[in-house]
C-alpha cells in the first residue's frame, strides 16, 4: 500500500533545522526497516494478531475486512489522501475506521497515540490541512482529498522540527506518551491568534493533557520556539 | 463502532434527499457512535456543501447584521473579525467551549445540535435514560448529577445542555435556517430548544431530514458584552454556570438587555424575567442582584447541585457588572 517512509524527508519551508545530537538514530532506524526484518514496532503490532491467525500479515487482514464490507465507498475521484506528502488510497476503506487507526493500524504510523479515543487527551492530534485536529474523532474517508501532517511527517532524528528540539531541551516529557500529539498541537499554534503570555499558551495548549505533568516544560518548549519565530519574522 | 454507509453529496439539495443522518465535525456525533449510543445506519457529509461563509446582511429585516453559513467552524468563526468587533459575547463563548482541536473542528451548525453530557445518557450500561431510551426512566434523579440541570427540568429527565455558543446566540437572538424535504423555513433560537417534559428524546424543533444551514444574527442591541463561565478547571471543561449579557447602558441606566444562561438549563436559559427587571433601570449592584434573584427563581435543585442555584445567580450578577461597566 505505503511506499516505504524516507528516512530524512526534506523539510517545508516553515520548518527550521536545528544543529543537535540525533536522537539515538541506531535505535529509531530498527523502527524504520524494509518489509521481511522484524522490527521491535512491526514484531509488537503482529502480537494483536496472533490470538486468530499466527504470523499472519497484518495488512492482508486488513484487506480481507474491507473486503467484506457492504458501506458505501468514497467517491473515487476523492478516494486519496496525502500523508505526509504521500497519497493514500481510500477507496474501499470502511468509512467507521477513524485517521488515528488508519494512521497506527493501517499505514502503520504509529506516532501518533491513542489516549482517551473520544476526544478529551489531544495524545492523538495531528494536522488536516494545516490545522491541528483530534484524529480519533475524524473519520478517515472524510479526510479525502485533504494533506494531512502527523509527528512522522514533522521531523525525523537528526533532523527534528525546532518544536521537537525544544521540547528536549526543555525536557519537555516524562513518559513521552502525550508528546507528538503536544508537539503537533505546539506547532499548530504557531500560527494561530494566541497572546504572547504564558498564560495565553496555557490556554493554547489545554486540548493536550499530559499525566506526567510536565506543563511549565511544555509552556517554556513552546515560547522558546515562538521567541525564535518572532526574531526571525 | 456499528458500521454505516457514506456518502457526500455536493449540493444541499441532494443532502436533504438522501434521508440520511448528517455529518459535520462529528466532534460529538463520533463520540456518540463509539459509545453505542448513536447508531446511525448512513451517514452524509455535509462538510463539502458551500455553507461555510461568514457575510455581512445588506438588507431586510436583518440588516446589518451577519450570516454565517453552518459548516463554519467554531475557530474561525470565534476568530472572524466582525465578530470579534460586534459579538464579542459569541466569539468568547466560542473560546470557552471545548479544545483548540475540537473548535478547529465543530461547526456552527453542529454545535446547535450538540447532545448533552449527561453521563447516564452516554454509557448504555450505567442505567435507564429516556433521552436515550424512551420510558426507561431517568438514573440521574437518584444517581450522580452534580452537573445537572436546575432549570427547565421535568420528572422525566434533568440533562444539562452543553453548549457555549448557543448561550451567547440566543442572547443574541439568532435565527436559524433550515432546509428540508418541504422546503426552507426559519426557527428562532427562542422557539428552537425543547423542553424536555415527557419526552426528552425530541430536542428541537427540527423535522426529520431537515438540514441547518446557516444562521443569522441581527445587529446587537448592544456593546456592552459578555460571556462569563464558571466551571470546575480553568479550561477544556463544560459549564457548571454561566451567563451571556448584552447591553445597552445610556447615563447609567440599562435601554436595553439581554440575558441567557448556560450550564443550568435543559435547553440554553433565555432569562426574561431578568431582563424586565433590568430594563429601564439603573445599572448598579442591587438591581443585578434582583435580575438574578429572578432568573433563578423556581430553580429546582436536587441534592448535588443545588449549589448552582447560587453559583448561577453570582454569575449572572457578575457578568451584569462586567458589561454594562
Amino acid at each position: 500500500m505505503a511506499d516505504e517512509p524516507k528516512l530524512k524527508p526534506a523539510l517545508r519551508d516553515d520548518q527550521h533545522l536545528l544543529e543537535l545530537e540525533p536522537l539515538t538514530p541506531k535505535e529509531h532506524s530498527e523502527e524504520l526497516t524494509p518489509a521481511g526484518r522484524v522490527s521491535r514496532r512491526t514484531f509488537l503490532s503482529g502480537l494483536g494478531a496472533a490470538g486468530l491467525v499466527v504470523g499472519a500479515n497484518p495488512l492482508a487482514m486488513a484487506a480481507a475486512q474491507t473486503s467484506t464490507s457492504a458501506a458505501t465507498a468514497a467517491p473515487a475521484a476523492l478516494a486519496a489522501v496525502t500523508i505526509n506528502g504521500k497519497s493514500y488510497d481510500l477507496a474501499g476503506l470502511e468509512p467507521r475506521v477513524t485517521l488515528l487507526d488508519f494512521l497506527r493500524e493501517r499505514i502503520y504510523l504509529t506516532g501518533t497515540k491513542k489516549g482517551c479515543d473520544h476526544g478529551q487527551c489531544g495524545a492523538c492530534t495531528v494536522h488536516v490541512n494545516g490545522r491541528r485536529v483530534n484524529s480519533c474523532l475524524t473519520l478517515a474517508v472524510m479526510t479525502a482529498g485533504k494533506e494531512v501532517t502527523t509527528i512522522e511527517g514533522l521531523g525525523q532524528p537528526g533532523n527534528l522540527h525546532t518544536m521537537q528540539a525544544a521540547f528536549i531541551e526543555h525536557d519537555g516529557y516524562q513518559c513521552g506518551y502525550c508528546t507528538s500529539g503536544q508537539i503537533m498541537s505546539a506547532v499548530a499554534l504557531l500560527k494561530e491568534p494566541i497572546g504572547p503570555t504564558d498564560e495565553d499558551v496555557k490556554h493554547a495548549m489545554a486540548g493536550n493533557i499530559c499525566r506526567c505533568g510536565a506543563y511549565p516544560n511544555i509552556v517554556a518548549a513552546v515560547q522558546q520556539v515562538r521567541g525564535l519565530a518572532a526574531v526571525s519574522s | 463502532m456499528q458500521n454505516f454507509t457514506y456518502e457526500q453529496p455536493s449540493t444541499i439539495d441532494k443532502a436533504v434527499a438522501t434521508g440520511g443522518r448528517f455529518i459535520a465535525g462529528g466532534t460529538t456525533l463520533v463520540d456518540l457512535m463509539k459509545l453505542g449510543v448513536e447508531q446511525p445506519p448512513a451517514l452524509v457529509d455535509v462538510t463539502a456543501l458551500p455553507l461555510d461563509q461568514v457575510e455581512a446582511i445588506d438588507d431586510g429585516p436583518m440588516k446589518g447584521g451577519l450570516r454565517i453559513g453552518a459548516m463554519v467552524r467554531n475557530s474561525d468563526l470565534a476568530n472572524h473579525p466582525e465578530v470579534v468587533k460586534s459579538y464579542p459575547v459569541l466569539s468568547q463563548a466560542l473560546l470557552s467551549g471545548a479544545s483548540p482541536q475540537l473548535r478547529n473542528m465543530a461547526t456552527t451548525g453542529g454545535n446547535l445540535l450538540q447532545r448533552t453530557r449527561c453521563a447516564y445518557f452516554r454509557d448504555l450500561t450505567s442505567g435507564a435514560c429516556n433521552k436515550r431510551d424512551p420510558g426507561s426512566g431517568c438514573a440521574a434523579m437518584e444517581g450522580h448529577h452534580r452537573t445537572m440541570a436546575i432549570l427547565g427540568t421535568s420528572e422525566h429527565c434533568i440533562a444539562t445542555h452543553p453548549s457555549d455558543m448557543c448561550v451567547a446566540m440566543t442572547a443574541l437572538e439568532a435565527v436559524i435556517h433550515v432546509q428540508g424535504a418541504k422546503g426552507e423555513r426559519t426557527i428562532a433560537i427562542g422557539e428552537f430548544y425543547k423542553l424536555p417534559g415527557v419526552t426528552p428524546n425530541i430536542e428541537n424543533a427540527l423535522e426529520s431530514g431537515e438540514l441547518i444551514t446557516h444562521v443569522e444574527l441581527p445587529p446587537a442591541i448592544g456593546t456592552g458584552q459578555v460571556y462569563l463561565k464558571l466551571r470546575d478547571r480553568a479550561s477544556y471543561e463544560f459549564a457548571l454556570a454561566s451567563a451571556a449579557v448584552v447591553a445597552r447602558v445610556e447615563n447609567g441606566h440599562i435601554r436595553s438587555v439581554r440575558v441567557a444562561m448556560g450550564g443550568v438549563g435543559t435547553r440554553p436559559w433565555r432569562s426574561h424575567p431578568a431582563e424586565a427587571v433590568l430594563t429601564g433601570r439603573l445599572a448598579n449592584a442591587a438591581n443585578f442582584q434582583a435580575a438574578a434573584e429572578a432568573a433563578l427563581k423556581g430553580a429546582k435543585p436536587h441534592q448535588e447541585n443545588a449549589f448552582k442555584v447560587e453559583l448561577a445567580k453570582r454569575c449572572v450578577t457578575r457578568a451584569l457588572k462586567m458589561a454594562t461597566a
